[in-house]
């Protein structure tokens, strides 16, 4: 079963381009140059209940827009959603009941107060049973490790427990769908690491349907099967992680050990080198060609070690994103030229 | 029903809580409000020339015992119907996007603003009642005795509908930013009409008419004129029944005014912001 349906959704927004100067800022008083931004175009995908996924993209690629469209913040400019059969926009009760939204550089706690008092206040709001209510306190205190922390006013904890403790307010009321929108971010190797490990066991334990976007591909790897990639608003990919590399990646990484100083002087033949201290040199090779280049290599110089790797998953998506930057700057330019308008 | 009553109750509970963590500040702010009401002794001591060989006997209707009283009473109102921070709170949350939390919780942003903000009037209270028995103490010499049972508690309504008649006209001012993000210009200058519209600065009658009457038939009296001249005897039996009731339909539209722009506000920020 479906917990998440989109179909065909699209979010335009107008924005107002400010142009530099005070003679402008002055004509802009009472004549403004708009300009359209499609944030979301005609996107479509569904996610099954249970599903952990991620969305990837750089920044204004659209990734935010989408989760807001989810959670039901905004209304699309056409298309449709349902999650959890509710329209998000509707903004139902029942349907605010069973989802979170988690925004890494929001905070929904109280300030001034310690996190036991926002949690209490959640559990008034949610109508969460009192026992049940202690006793997800409890684990979710005990898996994040923060339990020692709850006493304590939230401005006085760091940022990596102070993110463990909205994650807290986010469950407490055990949502069936978890919108996370950078829930790493500006947090330190290991906070993050911690992060993941809560996410990915209670994910297991809970069966909950994740939305996730990050910048860290680690917590990326670390957690989702699937991956959905979205730049200028557009889906570019949507199934297995792994399928990333296949389909972008044309390149591999391979590692030559020589014995002693029998090695090529020149390389360029086979790839491009990204490191070479003799008798060791590491090179980019396209895909196809690996076993031909193997071949050759090994007939005419004595080997020690040959590795085989993939490229980083980080390189190579940063990549996806460079190249189609490129392309769309292009026709973007001249969409603007037709498309800026004047109200 | 119950259950979010209980919600209410906790909402109530958990701001009094943060109220009371910088008591310091908060206790130094509330005492330093009484400061206002020595120099309007003065300045009307002065107006009426209580000093001088021939004071005046009454500015309209209002002798200087009188008006004295007036600015204790106003001071009362206020204490209902003020509401520091509230129009600019909301403005800032649509701002900076805070305003997402009551999107996404099930829970209404104006209904939750209410009972913070009548948390931080019963902590208010609490510290204030000493200073204010003692000022009242104090001055006893400007009333004249105890009005009748029936004045009273019209006086207590009246307060009461004070702070919702503020509470209303403030938020919906606060709701603004849905439209213009930057409304502290627009603040300004609400605080600035609502001086002299509310009685603030002088009791609306002394006004010139029709100035003072165009005055009166707005809802800004009752935040201040209104209750400050309960107690005065400036009204009849019958009139404080009428005053009370024009209150309460004031208090319906404003209560529809601000369902209307929420609503309204949150479609726009919805469709465009976000």
């Amino acid at each position: 079963m479906n917990a998440i349906v989109v179909k065909n959704l699209e979010k335009t927004y107008k924005v107002y381009q400010k142009k530099e100067g005070v003679f402008a800022s002055l004509k802009g008083l009472w004549r403004r140059d708009h300009k359209t931004v499609h944030a979301v175009s005609d996107v479509s995908f569904s996610i099954g209940q249970g599903e952990i996924v991620a969305f990837l993209g750089p920044n204004g690629a659209g990734k935010t827009t989408t989760l807001k469209l989810l959670s039901g913040l905004i209304f699309p400019s056409a298309g449709e959603a349902t999650v959890l059969g509710y329209v998000p926009w509707k903004r139902e009760n029942e349907y605010r009941r069973r989802f979170s939204l988690v925004m890494g550089q929001k905070n929904q706690l109280w300030w001034d107060l310690p996190a036991q008092e926002s949690f209490r206040l959640h559990k008034e709001i949610y109508r969460i049973d009192p026992q049940q209510y202690t006793r997800r306190l409890d684990e979710l205190t005990s898996l994040l490790e923060v339990r020692h922390l709850i006493g304590q006013p939230v401005r006085e904890l760091s940022l990596g427990e102070r993110m463990r403790m909205e994650l807290i307010a986010a469950l407490l009321h055990k949502p069936d769908v978890l919108l996370l929108d950078e829930p790493t971010i500006g947090l330190d190797v290991v906070s993050q690491r911690r992060v993941q490990e809560f996410l990915k066991y209670y994910q297991v334990e809970q069966k909950t349907t994740v939305v996730l976007t990050s910048h860290y591909m680690k917590d990326v790897e670390a957690l989702c099967k699937r991956a959905i990639i979205i730049n200028q608003g557009r889906i570019k990919h949507d199934g297995p992680l792994s399928d990333i590399l296949d389909r972008f990646s044309n390149y591999k990484i391979m590692d030559v050990q020589f014995d002693g100083d029998d090695m090529p002087r020149d390389f360029s033949q086979w790839g491009e080198v990204i490191e070479c201290e003799a008798p060791h040199v590491k090179l980019k090779v396209p895909r196809n060609k690996i076993p031909e280049i193997l071949t050759n290599l090994l007939s005419r110089y004595r080997i020690l070690d040959v590795g085989v790797q993939e490229r980083p998953l980080e390189e190579v998506i940063a990549e996806v994103f460079t190249e189609q930057k490129n392309e769309a700057a292009h026709s973007q330019n001249e969409k603007d030229m037709l498309h800026s308008t004047t109200d | 029903m119950i259950a979010s009553l209980r919600t209410n109750w906790i909402i109530l509970k958990t701001s009094v809580e943060e109220r009371l963590v910088y008591r310091g500040d908060f206790v130094f702010a509330t005492l330093i409000r009484f400061l206002p009401i020595v120099t309007q002794i003065f300045l009307w001591g002065a107006i009426y020339g209580i000093h001088t060989s021939s004071p005046v006997k009454s500015i309209k209707s209002y002798s200087y015992h009188e008006m004295v009283a007036y600015y204790l009473l106003v001071m009362v109102g206020r204490a209902f119907s003020s509401m520091p921070g509230l129009a600019n709170g909301i403005a800032n949350d649509v701002r900076d996007g805070t305003i997402k939390k009551y999107l996404i919780q099930p829970i209404d942003m104006l209904g939750y603003l209410f009972w913070a903000r009548m948390a931080h009037k019963l902590v208010y209270y609490l510290v204030a009642l000493g200073p204010f028995i003692l000022v009242f103490y104090l001055c006893r010499h400007y009333f004249e005795g105890w009005p009748d049972a029936f004045t009273i508690t019209a006086w207590i309504l009246s307060l009461m509908m004070a702070f919702l008649v503020g509470f209303l006209i403030e938020s919906l001012i606060g709701l603004i930013a849905f439209w213009f993000l930057e409304v502290s210009s627009l603040i300004f200058i609400y605080m600035m009409l609502n001086y002299f519209l509310s009685g603030h600065m002088i009791p609306l009658d002394l006004f010139p008419e029709p100035l003072s009457s165009w005055m009166q038939m707005l809802p800004f009296k009752y935040l201040a004129y209104f209750p400050g001249t309960v107690i005065l005897g400036k009204y009849s039996h019958q009139e404080l029944i009428f005053e009370l009731s024009i209150e309460v339909v004031w208090i319906v539209i404003l209560f529809s005014l601000n369902r209307i722009a929420f609503h309204r506000g949150i479609r726009r920020y919805s469709a465009f912001g976000g």
